[in-house]
């Protein structure tokens, strides 16, 4: 077994002798500390020759208890008085590394300029891929279509599953809920027009968009933060090999071209559950609602449907490969970095929904 | 002072689906020695380094530190045996997202037993040993040089005052100069605070001016463990292959 650590006194003189580490200290900290603090007041005599270990946990610890000075006598192996002598050397008094609190004013301007340095970094990621673009034209050879099709593959057909389920929820919650209400007014077959409209026009796109926000643009965000971490992004360029072209390109194209097809997927999925929840609730017949649907939605909200995931899906990959970028070499970085790319996409996401439904609010709109 | 051994791992085997690295392996490691473990690439030197930490388990033997298993179940037990060790990873492993003073803190403050005015001293103390000022104590570890984070990380490995301390290629990736001062610096800490020290390397001359012992792993096991010089003379063929034309080093 260990030998602990042991204090005697004598009249005038404080003996220590034992293991005086902190491993063997650790069970009777306090009470140590307790004693060394009285003794040390009492003696100015201090006897270690019968201390087998001391390290330097131990030796602050006693040059805290004779209050930053060395005791009038001491007797100590001269191991161990190098070991004190390395403590006694540091300055008395070392000042906690202070940061000024932050005011209100930096807070804010800081947060401002954050917003204007991503923006800024969007609008020039933007700029990079239009660029790329016009380049790919022109070399049709070079345009990564296995890194495309990857990402078609990563963000689109691995999402199906997961799309599938949340959509035929809410088409499920949202037939019932409207049915509950369509029964009482005895307006059972608007259930078409509500579903149909809602589903395809707005629920669907912006269903797939948080769902991919999550799913993918946390994905891109964290893989291209850890190519940066790990110089692989580096080690691209090195080798003459363009990373916009290469890592930020084939994503924002595999996102845009994934994600009108995901909401075609989803909204019909969700039908599906509204007609299946229709015909529990209301007794209409699927026939029925089926053929009704094209009367009810104008083909436009397909359209607008289709045309808001193209948009949503470039939004988020752009959000996301433009956090991606940003990530700096450590952990808490990459964190921050991905909580911001989803929070900036779903929110941008719906910035833009909003400006869809202005810009087309006379478009697709049955007149009753 | 304790009379088992701070190593001793009996009959280790350790297989990666298919592949066997080790195959009953058997070593015992006594306080106060430097032992080098050498070995070729992909011999599981690195591997056996981190089922002595307890983060492999082997497929089947017993690895014991300080005379308990490393299955003890009682997580008391295996919290203070971590506690008496220390380990300096290859790439250092410091937490990216902490300053170097609040890396070296980290362990200290973790006891929670310790006043800030004490760790304060403390990480003071472990970082003059390494060689880092004050100025370095604020950098984050991606601000600093490689040498810098090999230091930084040894300071942190120190902060408990281990009686063991394991070293994975400590001086892999420093200049001839820089490693040299290392080596230095582990020996005189290692003289200081009596630690008993294992680590694997790659570079003949750390291993010439730091190691007393030679642990050599080779066809799955430990072909050879002695003293250095009595390594440096065996006719094993991985060792004359290995030591080559720097065998004289080693005497």
């Amino acid at each position: 077994m260990k030998a602990l650590p042991r204090l005697s006194i004598e009249p005038g003189r404080v003996i220590l002798a034992g293991t005086w580490t902190l491993a063997a200290m650790l069970p009777q900290l306090a009470e140590l500390q307790a004693q060394l603090a009285e003794r040390s007041r009492q003696a100015d005599a201090w006897d270690l020759s019968a201390v087998s270990r001391l390290d330097s946990a131990a030796a602050v610890l006693l040059w805290r208890a004779w209050g930053g000075a060395w005791p009038e006598q001491l007797q100590v192996s001269e191991v161990h008085k190098a070991v004190l002598g390395r403590v006694a050397a540091l300055p008395g008094d070392i000042p906690a590394p202070a940061a000024p609190p932050p005011r209100l004013p930096e807070i804010v301007g800081n947060l401002v300029l954050k917003a204007m340095a991503n923006l800024r970094g969007m609008v020039a990621l933007f700029g990079q891929l239009l660029l790329d673009l016009g380049y790919l034209l022109r070399h049709p050879a070079e345009v990564p279509w296995k890194e495309c099709a990857a990402n078609v593959y990563k963000a689109g057909a691995q999402a199906l599953p997961v799309t599938a389920l949340v959509g035929f929820l809410i088409g499920v919650t949202l037939s019932y809920l409207s049915a509950l209400q369509l029964k009482t007014l005895g307006a059972d077959l608007f259930i078409v027009n509500i579903l149909g409209i809602s589903i395809i026009r707005e629920l669907g796109p912006v269903l797939v968009a948080v769902l991919v926000a999550g799913r993918s643009g946390s994905a891109m965000t964290a893989q291209i933060g850890v190519m940066r971490v790990t110089e692989e992004i580096d080690a691209l360029s090195t080798m003459g090999v363009s990373r916009s072209i290469r890592v930020i390109f084939p994503k924002i194209f595999g996102l845009t071209a994934a994600m009108p097809l995901l909401v075609l997927w989803t909204s019909a999925v969700a039908l599906f559950g509204g007609m299946l929840a229709a015909l529990l609730q209301l007794d209409l017949s699927l026939v029925y609602f089926v053929e009704n649907l094209p009367r009810a939605v104008p083909v436009a909200n397909l359209h607008i449907g289709l045309g808001k995931g193209l948009v949503f899906g470039f939004l988020i990959a752009l959000v996301a490969c433009h956090f991606g970028l940003r990530v700096k070499p450590n952990t808490e970085s990459l964190s921050a970095c991905t909580t911001s790319a989803v929070v900036t996409a779903i929110t941008t996401v719906i910035l833009a929904d909003a400006i869809f439904a202005i810009l087309t609010r006379h478009i697709g709109v049955p007149q009753l | 002072m304790t009379a088992d051994p701070v190593i001793e791992l009996r009959g280790v085997s350790t297989r990666f689906g298919r592949l066997v690295v080790h195959r009953d392996l058997s070593l015992q490691i006594e306080a106060g020695q430097i032992v080098a473990l050498v070995g070729g690439s992909g011999s599981g030197k690195t591997t056996l380094l981190r089922q002595m930490l307890g983060l492999i388990r082997p497929s089947a033997g017993s690895v014991e530190l300080f005379g308990v298993d490393l299955n003890e179940p009682d997580p008391r037990v295996q919290r203070d045996l971590r506690r008496r060790l220390g380990m300096l990873f290859q790439h250092g492993a410091l937490f990216s997202a902490l300053s170097v003073f609040d890396n070296v803190a980290f362990p200290l403050r973790e006891l929670r037993y310790l006043d800030e005015d004490w760790i304060r001293r403390l990480v003071h103390l472990k970082l003059a040993m390494v060689g880092l000022t004050m100025t370095h104590a604020q950098l984050m570890p991606a601000e600093l040089s490689g040498g810098m984070i090999k230091r930084a990380a040894l300071a942190r490995a120190l902060a408990l005052e281990p009686e063991l301390l394991l070293l994975d290629e400590p001086t892999a990736g420093l200049d001839p100069d820089r490693s040299q001062s290392f080596v230095e610096l582990v020996g005189a800490l290692q003289r200081e605070l009596g630690l008993t020290v294992v680590m694997v390397t790659h570079d003949v001359n750390t291993l010439a001016a730091l190691a007393t012992h030679v642990a050599v792993l080779a066809e799955q096991k430990i072909v050879a463990f002695g003293p250095k010089a009595e390594i440096a003379a065996s006719d094993h063929p991985f060792v004359a292959g290995f030591f080559g034309a720097d065998r004289q080093k080693l005497l």
